[in-house]
């Protein structure tokens, strides 16, 4: 299980912003360790955001995406009190889901 | 007028549009875009993941004694954290020395703990492979003092011998290319790359915005640096012997830089490139 996110999100005129920082080494494959030997790609492969059930947000993610990952996006709708669940998968099959309620 | 003057006028009124566009865009310079990268992250710095870490080792009990930190006294009593960093470096009674927040925190987790300092001073920076609890359990601290202005006092005379052995450091001109950190840090209006290099000998403001925006987490190393660890980077640069963990010339220089940055309002842990 991946170590938890730490999210925010809060709703204005209509549209609610999500702000979202993961933890996660994100390992390119491409670089080499003290002893010259690669180091395996480990990276976030989606991230997907979903409100009141369904979908508002799915993220492909890959090697160029920096360590410990900052995303952030709004969608129409929501509002305060309700939650938000953000989850990744990467490529060695771990994953992390967390929950935020919105605010105001 | 003929087709060719009205073909002039419109290719005149067309260049001076565009060349107005390039002057404009020029107006936006690097530092200010560096600023603008920095204010989009602000909200995301990862910092806090060393700080949640901090918080952790700084609450459970840990070492042969099998004792937390909360009874580790950081100046303003046995484990207040709250604002305890904008007051440091400070003079301690029991230790009878002036120390700044990672040798305090050495000495607290030496005494309360009982590690020995040895094994806390051989790996005291967090690398890619292993992460570094006393390295941890500053930025937890200094996020403690967040939005608090700085105040160090120097009334205490050992503070005020400190801060005048740290300017002494901070020109001290030496090493294979006679190197003082005034050499790059007492001029305004330079760089390094593209970053703007602070005045700190001579603006106040440079010196506060300097000193206040670390500990750090540097996006380039994936990490989130410490007090000393950018002291003796700067030191690395001047091809300078790596100081010790602790030692009494960097606290010395922290104490130099910690009461030129007073007054500021301490913004930490940051955020650099």
């Amino acid at each position: 299980m991946g170590k938890p996110m730490k999210i925010r999100a809060a709703v204005k005129d209509g549209m609610t912003e999500v702000k979202i920082l993961m933890q996660h080494d994100m390992e390119t494959g491409l670089r080499k360790d003290a002893d010259g030997s690669l180091i395996p790609a480990w990276f976030i492969t989606e991230v997907k955001a979903e409100y009141d059930g369904r979908v508002v947000l799915d993220a492909q993610f890959g090697q160029s995406i920096s360590k410990n990952p900052y995303l952030m996006f709004s969608f129409k709708g929501g509002s305060a009190g309700e939650k938000v669940k953000i989850s990744w998968v990467d490529n060695k099959g771990d994953s992390r889901s967390d929950e935020v309620t919105i605010s105001a | 007028m003929n087709t060719n003057q009205i073909f002039k006028a419109v290719m005149v009124l067309a260049l001076s549009g565009s060349l107005t566009a390039v002057a404009e865009e020029k107006a936006v310079t690097d530092s200010q875009r560096i600023e603008q990268y920095r204010e989009m992250i602000s909200d995301g710095n990862p910092a806090e993941f060393d700080e949640m870490r901090g918080e952790e080792l700084w609450k459970t009990a840990g070492g042969p004694k099998n004792a937390s930190l909360e009874k580790c006294d950081l100046g303003k009593g046995k484990g207040v954290v709250k604002g305890a960093y904008a007051e440091m470096p400070r003079y301690f009674k029991d230790t009878k020395k002036v120390q700044d927040l990672e040798s305090r925190l050495l000495t607290c987790m030496t005494t309360l703990q009982g590690i020995p300092e040895e094994q806390i001073t051989a790996k005291p920076f967090a690398s890619d492979k292993k992460e570094s609890d006393i390295s941890s359990l500053t930025t937890y601290v200094v996020g403690q003092s967040k939005g608090m202005k700085m105040k160090v006092s120097t009334k205490h005379p050992k503070v005020k011998e400190a801060y005048e052995i740290g300017k002494r450091i901070f020109n001290y001109r030496a090493g294979p290319y006679d190197f003082a950190c005034s050499t790059c840090h007492a001029t305004s209006g330079v760089r390094i790359r593209m970053q703007d290099l602070p005045n700190m000998r001579s603006s106040k403001k440079d010196a506060q915005t300097a000193y206040t925006g670390w500990p750090a987490y540097r996006v380039s190393q994936g990490l989130t640096r410490s007090f000393q660890w950018r002291l003796n980077d700067c030191f690395r640069q001047q091809r300078f012997p790596e100081p010790k963990y602790a030692s009494e010339a960097t606290i010395a220089l922290t104490t130099f830089l910690a009461v030129n940055a007073n007054g500021a309002e301490y913004v930490g842990p940051g955020l650099k490139r």
